[in-house]
């Protein structure tokens, strides 16, 4: 177990470098990012001034390591739009991001798995059919315009809900509701098919054959190995689901860490761009080493391989 | 020497042949093709289906509302937006963006990923640990995030948009196709074609693709579907598709204003755009089943 998860953190660093390494190139995207920060009025002095004020006149190479380690310290560089450093704007931000996001997914779950279960107990009926069409509908649904469907029906249509800002409970519904709904579907179609997979293996019918409760066996043996790839998925999906948050809050205008991000391209402000999609990656990267911990103590087969 | 064996069974006989008989009774897969045909005849024949040119602006009908509400004409049938630009010949016309889009980037990044998937697969070792690295750290990375990014810095574009997103979305195909060639490395036909001297590539294009293309039609219905929402997702959020392009993204941005007084102006591009999405995934699904029966409870 503990040379598994060694392993992994392993291959978990190498991650989170060959990630830092594409972030850091973001900033050539748009050519030289001195002459693009002087502007379009920016003479040549300028932009010489703005290269050694920047670092910009050092090797990448170098340039690449102290900004890795600064970003290992905890310093993300400065904000060209609100001249603070990143780390004081990123904060809060990215707290709201994922409070929003952490409801969100465990409401995808709640939902997911036991419409999943439901499902692939009784396939081919009425309720696993609901369900299909409710993934497949899902699945086809894009996120801003189901968000806006969803502030035309309930805050214009029938004004119960706020459509902006995250001020009350009642502010988390309709994002949560969008949110959770991007991610439910996948979540319910592995849990179906683990369902459907497991209940037709050897062990449950000898579980089954020996007397056993049906809801035990169910619950016991059936869920707990149903579910160990829905694990692997849901921090996926919570990691998508947090980069995703740009869209939603720009619809619903929450100042997360989504709309920080939309809001530094409008503005070009580098530094800040570099440090979210650096954030979301180690999110996902974290989550999904964490997922692989969780299923190797669920599964002891998983630490073999 | 005889000529290297024709890999046997998937395969031998064409895809329509085998599906034909059984792709009648697939109701999800006949109503998610008819619908596809639907909107590609729409886009390709939106000069002629449309009542009037999508940029012309009319200030005399600004707003008007669609057909069947208070105060619609048939003149245009859908309405007229902010700027009196009739909204039915935009919906049409953004159809031809919204397949157009779909169709290139997933061209790219079905080149990119079934490049790397199957060079992984079969040679296995080294390259497969490289390429893996490589497919795990791209899912690692935000794509709507990176996107925005790179169009918003490279400057958008209909070619940056889909050079963007067709360099990003390449993932599922590298995995499918990896997990495809490796299920058939080791398989007789490609063990004879190997000792009768046949060169790597050659084993490739003969032997490996003919196998899978099955699984990449599949992921290719499924990622058509993905660009085209991701390229609606990006042009609302101002950063893909520059106006006054008629893409249902950018329509549905330019109706946000207005969404207390005319929600159609956003329901009516959602609702085209929800449906092309939904029959893309169900002619996906459907292929998948009729293709591959024991994938059917996925």
């Amino acid at each position: 177990m503990y040379r598994y998860i060694l392993r992994r953190s392993v291959s978990g660093l190498l991650l989170i470098l060959a990630v830092s390494l594409a972030t850091f190139f973001l900033m050539f995207a748009g050519g030289d990012p001195a002459t693009r920060m002087a502007g379009e009025s920016g003479s040549v002095a300028d932009i010489i001034r703005i290269r050694e004020a920047y670092g910009f006149d050092r090797p990448i190479i170098m340039q690449y390591l102290s900004w890795l380690g600064g970003f290992l310290t905890g310093d993300l560089g400065r904000s060209l739009y609100f001249d603070l450093p990143v780390s004081s704007i990123l904060v809060e931000r990215m707290f709201t991001t994922m409070r929003l996001g952490a409801c969100a997914i465990l409401l995808a779950v709640a939902i997911g798995v036991p419409l999943g279960v439901a499902a692939g107990c009784h396939p081919n009926t009425k309720i696993d059919r609901f369900a299909l069409l409710f993934a497949v509908v899902g699945q086809a649904m894009p996120t801003f315009w189901f968000a806006l469907l969803l502030v035309i029906a309930f805050s214009v249509t029938f004004p119960i809900l706020p459509s902006s800002g995250l001020d009350s409970w009642k502010h988390y519904i309709m994002p949560m509701v969008v949110l959770s709904y991007f991610a439910a579907p996948a979540i319910m179609r592995l849990t179906r098919s683990g369902m459907i997979g497991v209940l037709d293996t050897d062990y449950i019918r000898t579980a089954r054959a020996m007397g056993i409760v049906p809801r035990k066996v169910l619950m016991k043996y059936a869920l707990r190995n149903a579910l160990i790839p829905v694990v692997s998925l849901a921090a996926a999906q919570f990691g998508y689901m947090l980069a995703g948050s740009v869209v939603v809050e720009s619809v619903f205008a929450i100042h997360g860490a989504g709309r920080l991000a939309w809001e530094s391209i409008l503005r070009s402000d580098l530094p800040v761009i570099q440090a979210l999609v650096l954030c979301f990656s180690l999110f996902y990267i974290v989550l999904t080493f964490l997922a692989d911990v969780v299923n190797a103590w669920l599964d002891p087969r998983m630490r073999i391989s | 020497m005889t000529a290297a064996p024709v890999a046997p069974a998937v395969g031998a006989k064409p895809i329509v042949t085998r599906i034909l008989p059984r792709w009648r009774q697939h109701t999800g897969f006949m109503l998610g093709f008819s619908v596809l045909v639907v909107f590609a005849l729409m886009a390709i024949l939106a000069p002629l289906l449309a009542p009037h040119d999508p940029y012309a602006q009319d200030l005399m009908s600004r707003m008007r509302p669609p057909v069947w509400m208070d105060g619609g004409s048939w003149d245009h049938p859908f309405g007229a937006d902010q700027v009196g630009r009739d909204y039915l010949s935009r919906i049409f016309y953004g159809a031809r963006i919204s397949l157009f889009v779909g169709l290139c980037v997933t061209l790219l990044s079905c080149l990119i990923g079934t490049t790397l998937g199957v060079a992984a697969g079969y040679f296995g070792g080294r390259v497969d640990t490289v390429i893996s690295f490589l497919i795990t750290a791209r899912l690692a990375i935000p794509v709507v995030l990176v996107a925005l990014a790179v169009v918003a810095l490279v400057g958008s574009s209909l070619q940056v948009v889909i050079a963007v997103l067709g360099l990003l979305l390449w993932d599922r195909f590298a995995i499918v196709m990896r997990a495809t060639t490796q299920q058939i490395r080791s398989a007789d036909f490609i063990v004879a074609a190997k000792v009768q001297g046949a060169s790597h590539l050659q084993i490739v294009v003969q032997e490996i693709l003919p196998n899978v293309v099955n699984n990449l039609l599949v992921v290719a219905t499924l990622e058509i579907a993905q660009a085209i929402v991701l390229e609606a997702a990006l042009s609302f959020l101002g950063i893909g598709v520059p106006a006054p392009t008629p893409s249902w993204g950018l329509m549905i941005a330019e109706g946000r204003a207005d969404v207390f007084f005319d929600p159609w102006l956003i329901t009516i591009p959602g609702a085209f755009l929800f449906v092309l999405v939904l029959a893309t995934n169900m002619t996906g699904d459907g292929l998948r089943d009729l293709t591959a029966p024991e994938g059917r409870n996925r």
